[in-house]
């Protein structure tokens, strides 16, 4: 059935496969668990700028497993990933080295990096509120009014086991204890118009729609939208809120770059790195993918700069890193997404 | 998945081929290892792991999700028998308007990924899709909250979408069976009057039960690995809870634990379902040389038949693929089609193509030296060797790093004594590292589903060759491969076809720059716009047809040339 032709386009695959990775002079291999369609422009154009070529491996989870079962033959360089959580629990791994670069210490804030380099920020996002327009008064929220009565059967969000939620509700104990905590997330769930399901885009379209008023999601899923034609009228049905904690700002989350133990490609993946900090990068980060970029005076996109000014909250993300464990066994107490 | 060894009156003759027993022995030992490599280091794991999760587990978690699970496996048994078995005894057995296209209609289902097809019906039947928009326009409603409809995002959806896509493992399985076990019986009994229903009933049913088994088997597997079209449905199965154990409850032995506890629970429902079969088996006479011919149906009888062969094939295939193609033709993406996306194109057909063929000789390998010289020991080397499917993809490929990883290792020490040369990563840094994924996945289906044809294959071919002296090569060369053909080529279209959509070991264990087709949705899905690979899915779905076409075609052409 499939023969010699196939026997041959293996052998292909294999050999390409196998003799890429290591040997060649100038590049850099990226584990990655960033969407790459956002990420491969970025790649491109410092390819065309540098000279050095990209390999790059995407996946959704298990990429940490990868490079320590790879060991010291591994090829990777860099990992590139989201959630401040995932981000902490890869340099637990043991599997980082510190980055060392006093240009990168210039142009990160101290509180988008680790105190001893094992990670990077490089993109900023908002977990915020779409609320319908039509249904909505409101033009500005707590976190903590979500669990309000008035809101019953007006809510929609995916799975509270998800990273975006898991860091949210992880910020709350962060903030308010888990005891409070877990009043506030049963407050919530006796809000929600439906069982959490479907991803931030679901929830928009469920307000948009009319099936709740208010759906938490991402502050890029809003920019990526407005630009999809069939996602367009989501947009137009809803206007975004940043709410903010009593006492605290609007609950944000990074996306990072950690430096694999073993890079053999050290010095190339610190010029990337130093690169996706660099004002062109960070320029494709707010226009092409919506993000906040973290480097100061770079401009936000006019679409996320609408929703008004973004007040950060001031928590530390390795405070809101650890909660990350007691936030899920909250979502698994209270049945969140049973 | 039965694990037969040798009847009585082989076994005389075998105790005389120690030869044999050991070969055998030595290939189902070889096979097994290659499963059992990746069970052993989720071991490792779940040994790692501590057990203090448990108790919050067994408090908040697993209650829940095992009720979920069983809820859905038990749902999507009974859409996947009626939409399998029904349409399989009807096209291999009578003659209605629309049999030939609804044969093999049919199985393409099995080329749609069950998280594409959650997608798809999300988007028709959610609040803001076509269907609820319209009954919106109709009855006067403003907004989604203000009526009842039945939520796509939930349990129910879930067993009816991922019903409607594995089904085509039931009716491949069973079609197979109806078509070479002997219809004469059921034929007869039909014309000395009795109803279609009871020659159903009693005669073919019971004859295609090993393989219905088998089909089921695989349909529920599928259907309690998935991870996406669960998540993203929002219920909660036991799979979906081993994730987050490891993920979000930051316990990654915790997790190993809780897959390896239910593998236990599969191995144990194969087991009992295995005896309970053994009890009553039935050993048909295949293919004794009498041509099996189709009962016409007429009337009434006749559009009951088209329509009980329609309907799968509508839900399970024409809705989605209608919608993937409107939204390719809609984005342009025909037009102008992306090189990457044909690279991923060859990419996948290649990987897909070579891990067929291993999987088919690990299936041959493993089962047919044990049915000439059976060995009491092989038994649980092989039902080892069946469990690969019963564990999830990624939790599978978590497994596998490290055998991977060690055989490299092994390579670098060898060529390093021997040439002074350090090869890196060949096997886990390469392609080669897919096809063990695939293999080990997958092997479950190929020796499945030959045991099953070989469990119909009267045992006096066996007995009457070797009594002339035949050896174990010309007997498996004229007489079993020859009888096994069509089994096989459906165990191939089920392996190429699961590996062109397989995604979870593809995205962990692919080399840099590797990408395939359900890679590539997957890159589209993550940005909240599966539309936009809505190609790569077609293409998916294109590259599964022509085996199908194959595998429809094949058993008419050994009947036309009888």
């Amino acid at each position: 059935m499939f023969k010699p032709v196939h026997a041959v386009s293996l052998a292909a695959v294999l050999v390409a496969g196998a003799v890429s990775p290591a040997l060649a002079q100038g590049e850099v291999n990226v584990y990655s668990y960033r969407e790459t369609k956002l990420i491969q422009p970025l790649f491109d154009a410092f390819t065309s700028e540098t000279g050095i070529k990209v390999n790059v491996i995407s996946a959704s989870s298990g990429l940490e497993q990868r490079i320590k079962s790879e060991g010291e033959n591994s090829p990777a360089d860099l990992l590139l990933t989201v959630d401040i959580g995932r981000i902490e629990e890869a340099v637990k791994a043991g599997i980082s080295q510190p980055i060392v670069s006093a240009a990168l210490d210039k142009v990160v804030p101290a509180q988008f990096r680790d105190p001893e380099g094992h990670w990077y920020a490089i993109s900023m996002r908002a977990r915020v509120v779409y609320a319908s327009k039509e249904r909505v008064q409101q033009t500005s929220l707590t976190y903590e009014e979500l669990a309000d009565p008035k809101w019953k059967g007006k809510i929609c969000i995916r799975s509270g086991q998800h990273m975006y939620n898991n860091a949210l509700i992880a910020a709350y104990i962060a903030h308010h204890g888990e005891a409070k905590a877990e009043e506030w997330l049963k407050g919530v769930k006796a809000n929600l118009a439906q069982k959490p399901s479907g991803g931030d885009r679901e929830t928009a379209r469920d307000v948009a729609a009319g099936k709740c008023d208010l759906g938490i999601g991402n502050t890029y899923y809003y920019g990526l939208m407005q630009v999809n034609p069939q996602q367009k009228p989501w947009a137009d049905a809803t206007k975004v809120i940043l709410p903010t904690f009593q006492g605290g700002g609007t609950h944000v989350n990074v996306s990072g770059v950690v430096l694999a133990k073993h890079a053999p490609h050290k010095a190339q993946a610190l010029k990337l790195i130093e690169w996706l900090a660099g004002e062109k990068a960070q320029h494709m980060y707010a226009d092409v993918n919506y993000e906040y970029p973290l480097r100061p005076g770079i401009a936000i996109n006019p679409a996320i700069a609408a929703f008004g000014t973004l007040k950060a909250d001031p928590m530390p993300l390795s405070k809101i890193a650890n909660e990350k464990k007691a936030a899920a066994a909250l979502v698994d107490k209270v049945g969140f997404d049973n | 998945m039965r694990f037969d060894t040798g009847g009585p009156a082989l076994r005389g003759a075998a105790g005389r081929l120690s030869a044999d027993r050991i070969a055998s022995l030595t290939i189902a030992l070889a096979a097994a290892a290659l499963i059992a490599l990746p069970l052993a280091s989720l071991m490792r794991l779940a040994m790692a792991g501590d057990s203090e999760l448990w108790p919050h587990l067994i408090a908040y978690v697993l209650p829940h999700a095992i009720v979920q699970t069983a809820l859905l496996l038990i749902g999507v048994a009974a859409v996947a028998a009626l939409a399998g078995i029904v349409p399989a005894f009807l096209v291999a057995g009578f003659e209605f308007p629309g049999r030939k296209v609804l044969e093999w209609l049919l199985p393409l289902p099995l080329a749609i990924p069950t998280y594409i097809a959650a997608y798809v019906y999300a988007d028709i039947l959610d609040a803001a899709g076509p269907v609820q928009s319209a009954l919106r326009d109709v009855f006067g409603f403003r907004t989604g909250a203000e009526y009842w409809f039945p939520p796509v995002r939930s349990l129910g959806g879930a067993i009816l979408i991922i019903g409607l896509v594995v089904y085509p493992y039931v009716y491949l399985t069973a079609r197979a069976l109806f078509k070479t076990q002997s219809a004469s019986f059921a034929e007869s009994a039909y014309t000395m009057g009795a109803t279609l229903w009871q020659s159903f009933r009693y005669i073919s049913l019971p004859l295609a039960r090993p393989a219905i088994a088998v089909g089921l088997a695989l349909a529920l597997l599928e259907a309690l690995n998935d991870i996406g079209a669960a998540e993203y449905l929002g219920v909660q199965t036991l799979t979906l809870s081993i994730f987050t154990t490891w993920l979000n409850r930051g316990s990654l032995g915790g997790a190993a634990q809780i897959a390896l506890a239910l593998l236990a629970v599969v191995t144990l429902l194969i087991a009992l379902e295995r005896t309970a079969r053994r009890r009553q088996s039935v050993e048909g006479d295949v293919q004794d040389g009498t041509v099996t011919r189709r009962l016409p149906l007429t009337g009434r009888a006749a559009a009951l038949a088209t329509l009980a062969c329609a309907v799968p094939v509508a839900f399970g295939f024409v809705i989605p693929g209608g919608y993937l193609l409107r939204e390719a033709i809609r984005r342009g993406l025909i037009s102008g089609i992306e090189p990457s996306l044909l690279t991923a194109l060859a990419t996948t057909v290649a990987l897909a193509a070579a891990a067929t063929v291993v999987v088919l000789a690990v299936g041959i390998a493993a089962t047919i030296p044990l049915r000439l010289a059976p060995v009491k020991a092989a038994r649980p080397l092989l039902a080892i060797a069946s469990m690969g499917y019963a564990v999830p993809g990624t939790v599978l490929a978590l497994g596998l790093l490290s055998p991977l990883v060690a055989g490299d290792e092994l390579l670098n020490w060898l060529s390093g004594k021997l040439a002074g040369v350090q090869l890196g990563l060949v096997l886990a840094g390469s392609s080669a590292a897919l096809i063990v994924a695939y293999t080990a996945r997958f092997s479950s289906i190929s020796i499945g589903v030959v045991q099953a044809g070989l469990a119909q294959m009267p045992r006096e071919f066996d007995e009457s060759a070797r009594l002339e002296g035949a050896g174990i090569w010309p007997l498996l060369r004229h007489i079993h491969l020859p009888l096994l053909t069509p089994t096989l080529t459906g165990a191939a279209l089920l392996v190429f076809v699961d590996c062109l959509k397989e995604l979870p070991m593809t995205l962990l264990m692919r080399p840099l720059n590797v990408e395939t087709l359900a890679t590539s949705i997957y890159q589209f899905a993550t940005r909240g716009s599966f539309e936009d690979g809505a190609l790569a899915a077609l293409l998916i779905v294109l590259a599964g047809i022509p085996p199908v076409i194959l595998l429809m075609r094949m058993p008419d052409a050994r009947e036309t040339r009888r």
